[in-house]
């Protein structure tokens, strides 16, 4: 008989018949009522009941009975805390016995009851196991302190079993001191306590490496493990862990290379940009990861996340593979699916190879994999210019094959191809007509509706072809509807003759039988501005677009990094932060940040070297370093809502700035009634508040001295005498103090005295408005002239200008009323805390400008006409609250990096090319908020060619 | 780490279930079978997120293994875990089937309680746990020499080899074992190619050898500053060969392989796996595939495929098998061919044709008509011809240059060790597109 008979379904009283043959006298007998009691339990079956009776066999000589009673203890003892206790006496009686695996068995069940009493107990026995003369117990009793530590966090740093627990580092087993580096990272981990952190000093690295070489494969992943999370002290310590590193690569266990990957990856951060050493490093990586592609699917899944992620980060490593991520047809689909994402990038050089694969891949037949690889075939036309002809005729001839999903998915990287190439492609827009009623998908349906919209004018029969969709308007999903919508919108402003009768119907289907809400405003938005004035509405709504960025696939740079420090494990696979799926991880935020770079490569890559800060600390530097917008969580939150709204035109940037985005898909966010929900300088604006007040510290200081000096343009004429019935207004404006004026001088030209004088705001881009009341020494007697200044504030009505700095002023006096406008310059609306970070840390400034898409920067050659050096440039901006950032010379040029931001928390990045005796230089601002990016060129150059 | 581990039979049954955390409550067991085992469509990744618990899991042969953990564990490691776990079973007793392991299961209760602790993996080589796992049970008395000896290997540095074995013979086996992997397009153009080759080395020496391993890598000789010596060309005409990459069995010194490039290690008793390497340079493709496939009209269909073998006249290929993958809608299959077997397999849509040898530089043809009904699906994704094989030399040209063995201890020199070696190259996937 084998043992598979326990398994056999229980009859009733089966429980009775146990306990009877438990509490036999006969050895074998009682074995096998263990047995059976383990296998029902096995099945789910509920054998708490028989508690006592299987305690009772466990003094005894038979090693194989104890380790199913001490299974059985293990699984019920925190069901029936009381009896457990009966079982404490052996626990401890075993823990003594000469032979060591039964005093490592005894150790190791004690530490998985969660019984307290029990834990109680445990504490001499641990002790003294982790001072025992064998290294199995050892070994043993080092894991145990992490149980004990998950069971009673306190209890073990009361009782200092976290100094035994370092002491074992040192130990001479390599294997006790894995274990005991497990433990102490597990602790390090779960622990907010100071003291739980596991110190790494240069000593404990040593020994670490040095246990490296003689562990097991699973001890060397987790000394790995550990040390990739050090910091190395400088350049050199970071290269010799990573030259003793590189040997594991060559392991035949796939988790010890993976976490070699990860220390020499982050361990390539800390040496340097364009060291040999990198290079070479990179060279060393490439094998070992492709060979992972040849082990069982489940680790080559792994291997593919992980290289996806490093491909990312350092797309040199594996340019020369290309090859190897060929799919080969009998993969499982989940490898095939993941050889797409992690195919390092198509190059004009491997086009043509690349293109014919994927052609190959389109004919397959599971349809996840075709439409990625459909898919892939835009990305490769968008990447490379002069492939995407090539890949266009590709396309068409998967959309000739009319297979339906082949097609859909082809229509909608069509359209990125339109908007990435426009007025390029055309030709074909024919033929993807012919496919308008196969598409049943609201994305397909929503790109071909999209390309009709923008190729009205092209297209002889738009009209019908969008009425032919507005038929079934409601059974539409929101994308297609919103989509429809615009589209016709689109569609009336260039050819307003015939379809009047179009856009009305669709008008009055988006706002009244529609109970979707961002429909119905976006029907509004478009009436309103229909209405009111057209010629605006075409601004709008035919703007132009931005380009789109053909790595639309990446990850955020910040959220890439954070992953790097966790390849191998789960958050790689998931490409999320372990935050979003490891619940209690709230409480400690591990060191999970690249090192930033400071002066060297692009300003991706600068920034100061991390330094070890204190554990305790880390949670409140990692608030201030990191960008809400960035920070995965709420971004992801952030963005799905966006994006939920925002679907039409999937591809287009997200802004979170409440500045006025015209590339909103056509919507003017401050439009139109709107402006009320986002009065005011919000700090929505994308910089968490705790940012604004700590740079705010810094500029009141700095603000003091320096505040007068700030550059005021000469007054100008606002309103000529004629216009006022005599009264001639210039002014100006200027920061003293930290306080804005509106400067004024009023000439009385009339014949007249005149009084009673008050003036009022309209609303403005920025919200300015009046502070005090306007003092006028009254009355003005003819031919008197008054210099008069205004306090202003920040926090008027806001309302998008045009142009954006225009302001509209009313002025009383006991004549009339007049008007006039004048333009407000934007160096007024600089904030004295617009340093981005601190001079000291960099990062913010860093991870904002890459978080800024590179469409979103615009470069400008601007005058110096004075020659000035870096260092005058760079304290005349700061008198008007362009603070430099950090400064660095490349190739002979100095480059100044720069931040400001506006009353209205919209942040602007520059970066200033300087060539030494040259009347000019280069100049890139990179803003959320593009509107504002001519006037911040003007004020650059205004302020350098003053004062 | 490792929460705890489950075995399913392929019904979704749990035959083995072991937690070793708190946080994995009873439920972990169904939610797999429901998510998993029983989901409408297939589950498309290997790692599976329900409710902010993760499964790994692997199948083999009917049965689901998974790993359960709710921390963000080393995925590496679990993948790597659950394959040696299935390793040291099969070692234990055989194939992995659901009777195996109901009829072993307090075996494997006992083994997971000492492989892995709190979900950390401890020491997994089989030859080392059957020193004190069992399964005749525990031996009931074990003397206390006997009992440190066992810890201290488990422990020890050198934890896949046991002190004190005895060969009244010493005699090792070299298997150089190759797997050549190919895609060739229609035309005849080598889209990807590489050799994946094994070192299995049997052992059968006494004491604790050392041994010391030299191939014919062109880093090594290259540095040793040997010119390439005429004498020495091996079948495929290289004296040296560029590998991609190794791995090793984790009793070979890795920090000396970097340094020194040179292999050296204390090998396991008994079969094991020494090396793992990867070419892709001068690989010599035992054959070559040139398919013609023509349609007539839609119903009919042509296809005539020649293979033609590349290597010395002297070798002989067996077990060759070539698979023509033909339409859904086949309804009818005529084959022609001069040499070997070849017959229409309607359940697995293809033609087989066999050949159970064929000497080098030869060539053979098959053609068949093929009748299809007629059908409105979409085209047919031609799917490639693949080819199976075995040839006795290695694709790669990788040639085993010497094993030197020194056992200081004991009286026995490397010349009395009787050596062997044989080379095996097969078809890995060699496909060639139609």
């Amino acid at each position: 008989m084998t043992d598979s008979k326990y398994f056999t379904t229980t009859k009733k009283g089966e429980i009775f018949e146990l306990k009877g043959e438990l509490n036999s006298d006969k050895k074998e007998k009682k074995k096998e009522a263990v047995k059976k009691v383990i296998a029902s339990m096995t099945v789910g079956k509920d054998v708490s009941a028989l508690f006592p009776d299987v305690v009772n066999c466990m003094q005894t000589d038979n090693l194989e009975l104890k380790k199913l009673v001490y299974l059985y203890l293990m699984n019920y003892a925190k069901s029936q805390p009381d009896m457990a206790i009966m079982a404490v006496n052996t626990f401890v009686k075993d823990c003594e016995d000469t032979n060591p695996l039964i005093r490592a068995l005894a150790v190791r069940t004690m530490g998985c009851i969660r019984v307290d009493k029990i834990t109680e107990y445990l504490c001499e026995p641990l002790r003294k196991c982790l001072k025992d003369e064998d290294p199995y117990v050892r070994k043993t009793a080092a894991v145990c302190v992490a149980k004990l530590h998950d069971i009673n966090a306190q209890l073990v740093e009361d009782q200092g079993f976290l100094d035994q627990l370092r002491e074992l580092l040192s130990d001479s087993n390599p294997m006790v001191v894995a274990n005991a580096v497990a433990a102490l990272s597990e602790i390090s981990d779960t622990s907010p306590s100071p003291a739980a952190q596991m110190e790494m000093n240069q000593q404990t690295i040593n020994k670490l490496l040095a246990a490296l070489n003689e562990c097991t494969e699973w001890g060397q992943i987790f000394i790995l493990d550990a040390l990739s999370n050090y910091v190395p002290k400088d350049d050199r310590e970071a290269q010799s862990i990573c030259e003793r590193v590189t040997p594991r690569l060559a392991h035949s266990n796939a988790g010890v290379v993976l976490s070699a990957v990860k220390v020499l990856m982050k361990g390539m951060e800390y040496v340097g940009m364009e060291t040999e050493f990198v290079t070479t490093l990179q060279k060393k990586l490439a094998p070992p990861l492709v060979t992972l592609l040849s082990s069982e699917p489940e680790v080559q899944y792994v291997a593919l996340r992980n290289i996806n992620l490093i491909v990312q980060k350092r797309p040199d490593i594996l340019k020369h593979e290309m090859k190897v991520f060929f799919v080969k047809y009998n993969d499982p689909i989940y490898v095939k699916l993941e050889n797409w994402t992690s195919y390092p990038s198509a190059t004009q050089e491997n086009i043509a190879q690349v293109l014919a694969e994927l052609k190959e891949y389109a004919t397959e037949v599971d349809v996840d994999f075709v439409r990625k690889s459909v898919r892939a075939i835009g990305r490769c036309a968008i990447k490379v210019e002069q492939a995407a002809e090539r890949c266009v005729s590709t396309l068409l001839d998967l959309i000739q094959t009319k297979v339906n999903y082949v097609v859909q998915e082809a229509i909608v990287v069509i359209k990125d191809i339109f908007r990435k190439y426009p007025n390029k492609y055309e030709s074909i827009i024919s033929t993807l007509c012919e496919n308008l009623e196969s598409l049943d998908e609201p994305d397909a349906r929503a790109s071909m509706i999209w390309i009709v919209g923008e190729y009205a004018e092209r297209i002889d029969n738009a009209d019908e072809l969008l009425e032919s969709f507005l038929e079934g308007f409601h059974d539409e999903s929101t994308q297609v509807q919103l989509q429809l919508l615009t589209a016709i919108v689109k569609l009336f402003l260039k050819k307003p003759t015939e379809t009047q009768e179009l856009v009305q119907q669709v008008l009055s289907l988006a706002t009244q039988d529609s109970d979707n809400p961002d429909l119905r405003d976006r029907g509004y938005i478009y009436w309103r501005l229909l209405s009111t004035d057209p010629a605006a509405a075409k601004e709008v709504v035919l703007a132009e677009k931005p380009l789109i960025s053909s790595e639309t696939d990446r990850l955020e740079p910040t959220l890439l990094d954070e992953l790097i420090c966790y390849i191998a494990s789960l958050a790689s696979v998931y490409h999320k932060p372990p935050s979003a799926f490891v619940e209690g991880q709230a409480l400690v935020v591990r060191r999970t940040q690249l090192p930033v770079r400071s002066a060297s490569g692009e300003p991706g890559a600068t920034g100061a070297t991390e330094s070890p800060v204190p554990q305790q600390a880390q949670p409140v530097q990692q608030q201030q370093s990191v960008i809400p917008s960035h920070d995965t969580a709420m971004g992801d939150l952030l963005g799905d809502l966006l994006s939920m709204d925002l679907n039409p035109q999937p591809q287009q940037q997200m802004s979170m700035t409440p500045a006025p985005q015209q590339d909103m898909g056509g919507m003017d966010l401050l439009g139109g009634g709107l402006d009320s929900l986002l009065g005011g300088p919000s700090p929505v604006a994308g910089m968490p508040a705790s940012q604004a007040s700590m740079g705010g510290g810094l500029g009141d200081i700095l603000g003091l001295g320096i505040s007068s000096t700030t550059y005021v343009p000469p007054k100008q004429v606002w309103l000529p005498a004629p216009k006022a019935k005599g009264l001639e207004v210039s002014g100006t404006f200027s920061i003293r103090q930290n306080v804005r004026y509106m400067d004024l001088t009023l000439k009385n030209n009339a014949m007249a005295p005149m009084g009673d004088f008050a003036i009022q705001f309209n609303k403005n881009s920025f919200g300015l408005s009046p502070a005090s009341a306007l003092q006028v020494p009254s009355p003005l007697s003819p031919g008197q002239t008054a210099d008069v200044t205004l306090p202003l504030g920040t926090n008027g009505p806001v309302q998008k200008m045009d142009p954006l700095m225009n302001l509209q002023v009313a002025m009383k006096n006991n004549i009339d009323v007049f008007y006039f406008s004048c333009l407000i310059p934007i160096h007024l609306l600089f904030t004295e805390d617009g340093q981005m970070g601190s001079a000291s840390d960099r990062k913010v400034f860093l991870a904002t400008w890459k978080d800024i898409p590179d469409s979103n920067e615009v470069q400008k050659e601007i005058a110096n006409p004075n020659q000035l050096d870096p260092k005058g440039i760079s304290d005349k901006l700061q008198q008007s609250f362009i603070f430099t950032i950090a400064q660095r010379n490349v190739d002979g040029r100095d480059m100044l990096y720069q931040s400001l931001k506006l009353t209205n928390g919209i942040w602007v990045l520059a970066e200033l090319k300087i060539q030494p005796r040259s009347p000019t230089m280069t100049l890139s601002l990179k803003t959320r908020a593009l509107d504002v990016i001519p006037q911040v060129q003007q004020a650059y150059e205004l302020i350098i060619a003053n004062m | 780490m490792i929460g705890g581990l489950f075995i399913y039979n392929h019904k979704g049954e749990v035959l083995i279930s072991r937690v070793y955390r708190d946080d994995i409550g009873r439920n972990a067991v169904d939610a797999f079978r429901v998510n998993v085992i029983h989901a409408r469509q297939q589950v498309r990744s290997p790692v599976t997120n329900i409710a902010r618990t993760s499964f790994f899991h692997i199948k083999r042969s009917n049965i689901w293994l998974a790993c359960v953990t709710k921390q963000n564990v080393n995925a590496g490691l679990v993948f790597e875990f659950l394959n040696k776990m299935v390793e040291v079973m099969q070692s234990y007793f055989g194939k992995i089937s659901e009777d195996n392991i109901k009829n072993n299961f307090v075996l494997i209760y006992e083994l997971l309680d000492e492989i892995l602790d709190f979900g950390y993996p401890q020491n997994a080589d089989t030859s080392i746990l059957k020193t004190f796992i069992t399964q005749t049970g525990i031996k009931a008395q074990v003397t206390k020499e006997e009992q440190s000896q066992i810890t201290s290997q488990v422990t020890g540095q050198i934890s896949w080899r046991r002190e004190g074995i005895k060969y009244r013979r010493n005699e090792l086996f070299l298997d150089v074992l190759e797997n050549v992997n190919l895609l060739m397009s229609p035309q005849g153009q080598v889209l990807s190619a590489h050799v994946a080759g094994r070192i299995v080395m049997k052992s059968y020496l006494s004491g604790m050898p050392e041994c010391k391993f030299g191939i014919n890598d062109k880093l090594v000789l290259d540095k040793s500053g040997r010119s390439d010596d005429p004498s020495k060309v091996s079948a495929t005409g290289k004296s040296s060969i560029a590998i991609d990459d190794c791995t090793f069995h984790q009793c070979v010194r890795l920090s000396k392989f970097e340094t020194e490039h040179s292999i050296s290690f204390i090998p396991p008793d008994g079969e094991y796996e020494l090396m793992r390497y990867r070419t892709t340079k001068d690989i010599s493709l035992p054959f070559r595939v040139i398919p013609l496939v023509r349609e007539v009209g839609r119903t009919k269909m042509e296809v005539k495929v020649v293979i033609k073998s590349n290597f010395k006249p002297s070798l002989l290929a067996q077990k060759i098998e070539v698979r023509i993958p033909t339409p859904l809608n086949t309804s009818g299959v005529q084959v022609i061919c001069m040499k070997g077997k070849a017959k229409y397999k309607a359940s697995e849509n293809a033609i087989v044709w066999k050949l159970k040898r064929m000497g080098g530089m030869k060539e053979s043809q098959i053609s068949a008509e093929i009748e299809l009904l007629p059908s409105d699906k979409k085209k047919w994704s031609r799917p490639p011809i693949s080819m199976n094989f075995e040839v006795p030399f290695a694709p790669s040209g990788l040639k085993v240059r010497y094993l030197k063995v020194f056992e200081p201890k004991l009286n026995y020199s490397d010349h009395d060790v009787i050596k062997w070696v044989r080379y095996i190259g097969r078809s890995g996937l060699y496909e060639t597109r139609c």
